[in-house]
């Protein structure tokens, strides 16, 4: 009787232990170690939401795997004078509804994202606000008249997904927005998005489903104009813990994940069932110094005053770091040293910029010459939780400025306070990361070095309070600069310029690394996306 | 009765009022959320914007004000990350952890109730020892790590279970459950042995301490004399009388689990309240965190009401208020 139901339960559980069908045609699945918030592009200007616009939805100019920028929707474009680009719109591309893309939809587009009042921070409006007016000579040509020159229009239009204009009511369509822009139906909102009812696409993949916390499924446009991706069907998985993650990759519910940890990509890296992909990233970490208060808050020097004031005591910091040490040990290889804010692939980077050494004798020399003999003590204060081994770096620097009599504290805190007392300039001397998303070395020079001016928007993240006049005519010079060999020119002189002074000290870039199963293959990309476009099976 | 729960409802009113006021006040004098919503290329006017916009540019009281007239009206305050409702957000996530906890919950009595029952009838016996050791150590191995345990051998290693997330999901009076589904069962397998381990292992102990020390009173005693099968002793004095502590502790667990299961939705990726909450705090959002609190003050206090007239249905010695003289 006994062994009868023992067998009976046996049975019982073995369609539970058995594994659930494969869908018909080919399936990727992708663990992702942030969600998206939404499937309506023009909601929040984050990573994950950007890559998944780049997937379901089309852009005019798409950059590839090194931040150039490349066609897509946009065949061409010059820039005519200094406040207008003519931009060229590629001929017989449809929507996944069957409509052909015109430069209305385009258009309709850029409106949306100014009417779009459900987008908490304005995501992408303070692109369209520099639009003084937009033409359409025909179907396939835009005119773009700037109030201020805009020389990076080709990278700005990159974040901005095209959306059809079949989602909402309209008449004719021109880029009027005290009229509505020709729109007489409501605009459409995120529920339409995430529901799917307004995901048309123009891009590779299209919207099946998306469910928060859950999964996010994307299925083959038909009517894609580019390379026709491999997958039939494209699951998303958000699995925020990195641990988890891992594990799925390794039990083979995941084909590929992103996020990996560098211990991990070690391990892995021996493996035969597994690939990894390493490719370094646009993301600086730097020191910022308060350089502007003679009273600094974290701040005790003999004399009284704040040695950080002094661009010798700058450079003796610098000088203090070994970058390739922690670039090694801590970062387990998946880092590169920084001798400038952009790594030198980027745009406007230097090519071979004066390599920062680590040199603790002549750093101890520099700061007897500039009255600290015996150094002078100080707090770092670094997030733990946001940057790859943030409070482990930050210790190791805290440990090297020890060495050359500087008595350094470490503070890590939650990123969540970090950000908000530093915004406030509680700190003398904190570690941040940045991001280059767009135009080159021009975007940490113009947030971080230039001086704060609150109407033009330059140095916004300056809260080291850094001032100089020459500086920001470089900067501001190059900003305005249509020319891209002209442009590149002045960032590099502003560059080499921001390396003399140091009121921000690089230490190394990070690395993304992707794991995925034998077999596949990712080029990795200096955005940080993961985008399925472009995985590809090795045979 | 009624009186009752009238009077409790009066109570429960004054807690809320009393909770809303310290949480908000915490959360909101805390970091600064602009700076972690807004696009860190912005210029200082569009962050006094979405300052205006999420008027955090009021004073706090004014704030506290403004919340308390729009909750009377149903409104709970508005996700600053995700733009939705936040009560719409926390109801959306409730089903998972609901699922989640009542399988835990049931499978933990099931088996703790009748193991617990037999060791503290039994208690001189060496296996029952051993379970009681035993149930320490299901109390005590951090969940975290018995989380991840369980997917390196069950989900790596064995092949028997997907690793994380939810399964498939079927409608149930219009909201999505995935017990209902072979898929659903198969991911909720692991998430719901890791919270119901130490669940096992609290029962177990209170279901014994009860038993054993009910074994001596009088009326088994005399139920022994009168000839009761010891069955039957069991089932309808022993149990009945232990239930008491059990539903107690059942309750408040309950409430817990459901507010607070954060560490096995996250090891678990399981898209339940507490991962949310925990996310919420992270990204200071911060009408989502005082929507939470508010509702999990709401739970707890109705659980308990629940409670208290089961004692009543339990023992009918159990007065629920005192009677005037």
């Amino acid at each position: 009787m006994r062994s009868f139901l023992l067998t009976l339960a046996g049975m019982a559980l073995l369609p539970i232990a058995a594994t659930p069908a494969q869908a018909a045609g080919k399936t990727l699945t992708i663990a992702l170690s942030s969600e998206p918030t939404a499937a309506d592009p023009h909601y929040h200007d984050l990573t994950p939401n950007n890559a998944l616009g780049k997937e379901i939805f089309g852009t005019l100019v798409m950059t590839d795997e090194n931040q150039n920028v490349v066609p897509a929707l946009a065949s061409s474009w010059k820039a005519a004078d200094d406040h207008t680009w003519i931009i060229n719109l590629r001929r017989g591309v449809k929507f996944s509804d069957g409509k052909p893309f015109t430069a209305d939809d385009a258009v309709f587009t850029f409106c949306r994202v100014v009417k779009n009042t459900q987008s908490i921070t304005g995501a992408f409006s303070p692109i369209i606000a520099n639009f003084a007016a937009v033409e359409t000579p025909d179907d396939h040509t835009l005119k773009i008249v700037t109030k201020a020159p805009e020389p990076l229009m080709p990278e700005k239009l990159m974040q901005i997904s095209i959306i059809s204009s079949a989602t909402a009511q309209h008449g004719r369509i021109t880029f009027d927005l005290d009229r509505n822009c020709g729109v007489t139906g409501p605009w459409p909102t995120i529920a339409q998005f995430n529901s799917g009812e307004a995901a048309i696409s123009s891009g590779p993949f299209k919207l099946v489903k998306f469910v928060k916390g859950s999964v996010i499924e994307m299925e083959r446009n038909p009517n894609y104009w580019g390379p026709k991706p491999e997958w039939d069907t494209v699951r998303l998985v958000p699995v925020p813990s990195g641990g988890p993650r891992l594990a799925g990759l390794l039990a083979g519910d995941y084909d590929m994940i992103d996020g990996v940890s560098a211990r991990d990509a070690n391990t892995l890296k021996a493996n035969p069932a597994f690939g990894i992909k390493i490719k370094a990233s646009n993301r600086v970490i730097f020191l910022q110094l308060d350089v502007a208060r003679d009273q600094s808050p974290y701040v005790e020097a003999p004399d009284g005053k704040n040695p950080l004031k002094d661009v010798r005591v700058r450079r003796a910091i610098s000088l203090a770091i070994n970058r390739d040490v922690i670039v090694k040990r801590i970062m387990d290889g998946a880092a590169d040293p920084a001798s400038q804010f952009v790594p030198e692939m980027m745009f406007g980077a230097m090519p071979k910029p004066e390599p920062l050494t680590y040199d603790p004798q002549q750093a101890k020399k520099l700061l007897a010459e500039a009255g600290y003999p015996k150094g002078f003590k100080i707090t770092l204060s670094a997030t733990n939780d946001r940057y790859i081994n943030d409070s482990q770096v930050a210790q190791a620097i805290a440990q090297y400025l020890n060495q050359v009599g500087i008595r350094t504290e470490v503070d890590a805190m939650t990123r969540s306070i970090f950000f908000s007392r530093r915004s406030k300039r509680e700190f003398s001397l904190s570690m941040g990361g940045w991001g280059s998303a767009s135009g080159g070395a021009e975007s940490f020079l113009r947030q971080f070095v230039a001086t704060t001016n609150r109407e033009s928007g330059y140095g916004t993240s300056n809260y080291g309070g850094w001032s100089d006049p020459k500086f920001d005519a470089v900067i501001a010079k190059a900003s305005a600069t249509m020319d891209e060999t002209e442009r590149a020119a002045g960032l590099r002189e502003a560059g080499r310029m921001a390396m003399a002074s140091l009121p921000d000290i690089p230490i190394h870039f990070e690395s993304s690394i992707w794991a995925f199963k034998k077999g596949l293959a990712y080029p990795g990309r200096l955005d940080q996306a993961t985008l399925a476009q472009f995985v590809t099976s090795a045979k | 009765m009624g009186t009752f729960v009238f009077q409790r409802l009066l109570q429960s009113i004054a807690v809320l009022l009393a909770v809303s006021i310290v949480v908000f006040l915490s959360v909101y004098t805390v970091g600064d959320p602009v700076e972690l919503l807004v696009n860190p290329e912005a210029t200082e006017l569009e962050r006094e914007a979405v300052i205006r916009t999420l008027g955090l540019d009021q004073p706090i009281w004014m704030q506290y004000l403004t919340f308390l007239n729009n909750a009377l009206h149903g409104d709970l305050g508005i996700s600053f990350v995700q733009g939705e409702p936040a009560i719409d957000l926390i109801l959306s996530r409730l089903p998972a952890t609901f699922e989640l906890v009542v399988l835990s919950l049931v499978a933990a009595l099931t088996i703790a109730i009748p193991l617990g029952l037999w060791v503290g009838l039994h208690a001189d016996v060496p296996a029952a020892r051993a379970v009681m050791t035993g149930s320490i150590l299901g109390y005590s191995i951090p969940s975290f790590w018995k989380g991840m345990m369980l997917i390196l051998i069950f989900s790596v290693i064995f092949r028997l279970f997907p690793t994380s997330g939810r399964g498939e999901t079927v409608n149930l009076l219009g909201v999505p459950f995935s017990f209902l589904t072979a898929d659903g069962l198969r991911h909720l397998a692991l998430p719901v042995i890791n919270l119901a381990i130490p669940n096992v292992a609290l029962f177990v102990r209170l279901t014994a301490s009860g038993a054993s020390e009910a074994r001596y009173q009088d009326y088994v005693r005399f139920a022994r004399a009168k000839g009761v099968r010891p069955r039957r002793i069991v089932r309808r004095h022993i149990l009945r009388n232990i239930l008491i502590p059990i539903v107690t502790v059942l309750g408040v667990e309950f409430g817990s689990l459901i507010a607070f299961s954060t560490i096995t939705e996250t090891v678990f990726a399981w898209p339940g309240m507490g991962k949310l909450l925990i996310t919420s705090i992270y990204r200071l959002d911060r009408p989502v965190v005082v929507a939470y609190v508010l509702l999990v003050t709401f739970l707890f206090v109705a659980v308990n009401l629940a409670v208290d007239l089961l004692y009543a249905a339990l023992d009918p010695r159990v007065k629920l208020m005192e009677r005037p003289s």
